[in-house]
């Protein structure tokens, strides 16, 4: 495997086609494949299921043609045995096989097409090239439909009884690209049971497809029927009046649901680890990735369904785990790189190498190496030029470290593939001739020369020279640079003491870090104080006391409670943050700080609250629960009203936990009281993941559910002493009228408003008041500025157990800074220059990682001043600085621009 | 303009995002017109005016910020 260059050419030539996975059997791969364009290690692998020598034991085409020796026939798989104090097993999930339901007629038709089959139709590396085609004629659709819960919220067998927590926004997000694809109008519609877009900003995202015009029906599916003769789908349905329609479609797609698979089940088995009723992991709401089994952790859609974000959240939990399970051995395998010494070449001339790579033929057989290497000889400052088979292969390495002494370079270009994937090797074989890595270039003549224009050898040889030239001017501008380093102080600062905030100084502690837990309120606690159960029915009251005991007398945890943060100075590694206690300041030194200031309870000005003792709030209802002395003796009949406040004009968000605990406020009413008549009245019943199984339970035991139509007025009012519910039916169209003895308002989740944490550390929050993370999808609890995190319901709505999760997962970040002793950062880093500086502010405003600030000096001048911790060397500073004074190092103006005149000679 | 006529185009590529999807266009073996020379820049956002305005004192005929 580390022989293979991946050039493809025994994927070209290998006479074996098979149908490709990757594209959902769309198209054909090869036997001697790679799995996708993008996979790393980007490897060739042989599938000996297809092929043929492995057949038929005759061809080895792929071993004659590989130009690097790399194909071996002989491989075999082997057994390793590997030491390790805590396993992690993130096993994934499969998808719902509709063939298992003729309903569907998925099989029938090659336009009935399954949601991962229409990801890859829609994309640009896909069988149609990103072309949205029906597979059966390969012809625009008009039409397209998509059928949600295909194999998930169905108790048949073959299905799964769960909602699969991710259709309802894929399918959103299929048909808006769809549409965007499709520029002339395609018409999309949308069969669903509950529109479940309660993640952050999916509601946002709903209301924008509404707009877009995709159609939402809501039904049941009775059967899709093909027409044979145009392919056509007629779907069969009733809508939610209870009528029978019918509407044609040019194409289905089926919105299929996670389902475990068989391989991820027999390697619990083989752990040990114990499965729940769904064969998934069996966990709890408080440790939602420990498995049965002590040291065996799970993350994924193997522990319950869910999506990218909240994947990669646990993800990291899981490792706050570990990182604390095996906080003793902590860097014990750890070995020291011995760094060379670098020669200092400042004030010699330039020494310049050329190293020109025929990557065995990717480049050489495109373009004339020979002509290149010739030509480079001839440009200035070039004191030798060599062509390489392959630069990257080991005896090349050494060979062009001894070059480069032998021949005295100062400055090295090596004209290959790109820098994206060889700077850092070719960079580290220039340090061990002793030369300064940042003395070095790529040519990138492989990837965006030789491949591109493998049809025109001279003009790939043309542009091969200038690529060269260009290299060649800059290395001879630039200068050696010193990676800074920075120190790191080894406390976290968590403020919020919330449940999360608790978490993650509990989890800290556990590491050996010390935290400082910062509580503005006289206890800790947060809104966790006031919730009755869990979602899975775990005692809050029980499991919160008991964390804080812990935290309260942990030896790594300070806790600060009636403490406000006042000031906050510094940067990663080194925050001097000022925090007030009863009328007391005093400074904190820290490294890192997590954000966990939560969120409130709306309450609401409308539906009789605050005038009625008997209209509460969901967590009103729950601390009335909490109360033993409660009795719902006297309620004959309860109503919940969902989404009041919620994804509405004003706060176009779902607050995601109100569903699942109205079902289950629900439900324990009906346990104090069977005979009481309990009414939920809801726009979408959004009980997602594992927590339809409360919902299903709600049903059983009696519940009544009843859509309201929001587009039409609810009305609480009082009559004749009763509470008066009066709304719309959705199904009926009618208005209808519940007396009830007890209201409850599911009132949702409101972020703090003007959050001074935002302007303390200059974080960002969205349009609604929660924070703003690095990246939805992928660091969903780092911010841009490194060294501070965000967990909680400062984040988005969530429930206690991803909490807890985004809690550690914002632990285990910190751990990765607060373990180094120091932070090496890279020398690519912006710098001012003072002379020039006239302290504008433009940088300041321009930078996105908060790098750059106005400093003022004694004599009153604002002087910009780079904090090299935090810079990223984007250089927008420099770009808009109006005088030169700001630069990147690496890519000063100088360095740049002499590519720029060199391009075209 | 010449039927002959071959423009030269300079290009700035982020490091991040159209630099690697440069690099990928190789890997997929897209094949385009060998007119431009990218220059990589670590972020679009250090294409300073100036560097677009010496592009084409330099003599290109066009610029892409790619970012």
């Amino acid at each position: 495997m580390e022989k293979c260059i991946a050039c493809g050419a025994c994927s070209e030539k290998c006479p074996q086609k098979v149908s490709n996975e990757y594209d959902a059997g769309l198209n054909k791969r090869k036997s001697i494949y790679v799995k996708y364009a993008q996979a790393v290690p980007l490897k060739y692998s042989i599938d000996s299921d297809t092929c043929i020598f492995f057949k038929k034991g005759k061809c080895k085409a792929c071993e004659k043609l590989c130009p690097a020796g790399a194909v071996n026939f002989e491989d075999k798989a082997r057994e390793l045995t590997v030491n390790v104090g805590a396993v992690i097993i993130a096993p994934g999930c499969e998808v719902f096989d509709p063939v298992t339901y003729d309903v569907y007629g998925y099989g029938k038709s090659p336009n009935i097409v399954t949601s991962l089959e229409f990801e890859r139709i829609l994309a640009a590396t896909g069988p149609f090239g990103g072309h949205l085609v029906r597979p059966s004629d390969h012809k625009e659709p008009q039409k397209v439909a998509w059928i949600q819960c295909v194999g998930s919220r169905d108790i048949h067998a073959g299905s799964q009884p769960y909602c699969s927590g991710v259709c309802c926004t894929y399918a959103i997000k299929e048909a808006i690209i769809a549409k965007e694809h499709q520029k002339g109008g395609l018409d999309t519609a949308i069969f669903y049971i509950d529109l479940r877009t309660y993640g952050k900003d999916f509601e946002r995202y709903y209301n924008r497809a509404v707009d877009s015009k995709v159609r939402f029906v809501k039904s049941k599916i009775a059967g899709i029927v093909t027409d044979p003769t145009t392919q056509n789908q007629v779907i069969h349905y009733i809508d939610e009046a209870g009528r029978r329609v019918e509407e044609t479609f040019d194409m289905v797609v089926l919105s299929v649901g996670f389902k475990v698979s068989q391989e991820a089940v027999s390697l619990a088995e083989r752990l040990g680890v114990d499965l729940d009723q769904y064969s998934l992991a069996k966990t709890s709401d408080f440790q939602s990735v420990k498995t049965s089994r002590p040291g065996i952790f799970v993350c994924g859609s193997f522990q319950a369904p869910k999506d990218i974000p909240h994947s990669v959240i646990e993800a990291s939990a899981t490792a706050a785990e570990v990182e604390s399970v095996l906080a003793q051995s902590r860097g014990s395998l750890v070995k020291t790189k011995e760094v060379p010494v670098e020669k200092d070449v400042r004030g010699e001339d330039p020494r310049i190498g050329v190293f020109v790579c025929c990557c065995g033929t990717n480049i050489a057989g495109f373009l004339d190496v020979p002509l290149v290497v010739e030509y480079a000889q001839t440009l200035p400052g070039v004191v030798f030029a060599d062509k390489n088979l392959f630069s990257c292969s080991q005896d090349t390495q050494e060979k062009m470290t001894d070059i480069i002494r032998e021949k005295g370079l100062n400055r090295v270009v090596v004209a290959a593939c790109t820098p994206r994937t060889h700077e850092p090797l070719f960079q580290e074989t220039v340090l061990n001739a002793n030369i300064n890595k940042y003395l070095f270039e790529m040519a990138n003549i492989r990837n965006q020369c030789s491949w591109v224009h493998s049809n025109d050898k001279d003009a790939a040889t043309q542009k091969a020279k200038d690529l060269v030239r260009m290299a060649v001017s800059r290395v001879s501008l630039l200068e050696p640079l010193y990676d800074p380093e920075i120190s790191m102080n080894h406390a976290a600062m968590i403020i919020g003491g919330g449940l999360s905030g608790i978490t993650a100084a509990i989890n800290l502690a556990e590491q050996g870090f010390h935290a400082y837990l910062i509580e503005k309120a006289d206890v800790l606690g947060g809104n966790a104080l006031k919730i009755h159960k869990s979602w899975q029915g775990e005692d809050v009251q029980q499991r919160l006391a008991e964390m804080i005991g812990i935290a309260g007398s942990h030896k790594n945890i300070s806790v600060l409670t009636s403490t406000e943060l006042k000031k906050v100075d510094g940067f990663v590694g080194n925050f001097k943050s000022t925090v007030e206690t009863n009328g007391a300041e005093q400074v904190i030194e820290h490294g890192v700080a997590i954000i966990a200031t939560g969120a409130l309870e709306s309450k609401p000005d409308q539906y009789l609250y605050g005038t009625e003792p008997n209209v509460l709030t969901g967590l009103e209802m729950d601390s009335r629960f909490n109360d033993k002395g409660f009795s719902a003796k006297g309620i004959k009949s309860a109503v919940f009203i969902q989404c009041v406040g919620s994804r509405i004009k004003e706060r176009p968000y779902c607050s995601k936990v109100c569903c699942t605990q109205s079902v289950r406020n629900a439900l324990k009413l009906k346990e104090l009281n069977p005979d009481m008549d309990v009414f939920i009245v809801y726009r979408d019943m959004r009980t997602y993941g594992l927590r339809e199984a409360l919902y299903r339970e709600a049903r059983a035991k009696g519940v009544i559910f009843i859509r309201y139509d929001f587009e039409k007025d609810l009305v609480v009012d009082k009559d004749n002493g009763n509470i008066r519910v009066s709304f719309t039916n959705y199904a009926l169209q009618r208005r209808m009228e519940i007396k009830p003895d007890l209201l409850l308002l599911a009132t949702g989740i409101i972020p703090i408003r003007e959050n001074p944490m935002a302007s303390l550390f200059k974080v960002q929050v969205n349009d609604d008041g929660f924070f703003v993370e690095a990246h939805a999808k992928l660091r969903p609890v780092e911010f841009a500025t490194e060294g501070i995190l965000v967990a909680g319901l400062a984040h988005c709505p969530k429930p206690i157990d991803e909490s807890i999760e985004q809690a550690k997962a914002a632990a285990s970040k910190a751990s990765a800074l607060l373990s180094k002793e120091k932070i090496t950062v890279e020398g690519v880093v912006s710098r001012v220059d003072e002379a020039y500086c006239v302290g504008c502010g433009r940088c300041e405003e321009a930078c996105p990682f908060n790098a750059i600030s106005l400093e003022t000096r004694e004599n009153g001048e604002k002087i910009s001043h780079v904090r090299e911790a935090l810079c990223k060397g984007c250089g927008s500073c420099a770009a808009v600085c109006p005088t030169g004074a700001a630069s990147v190092f690496h890519f000063d103006d100088r360095e740049v621009l002499c590519m720029v005149k060199t391009a075209f000679e | 303009m010449s039927e002959g006529f071959e423009p030269k185009i300079v290009a700035f590529a982020c490091n991040w995002c159209a630099y690697s999807a440069a690099d990928l266009a190789g890997v997929s073996r897209f094949q385009y017109p060998p007119n431009m020379r990218i220059i990589r820049v670590m972020c679009s956002g250090r294409v300073n005016p100036n560097f677009i305005l010496k592009a084409f004192e330099s003599g290109a005929d066009g610029v892409l910020v790619a970012g």
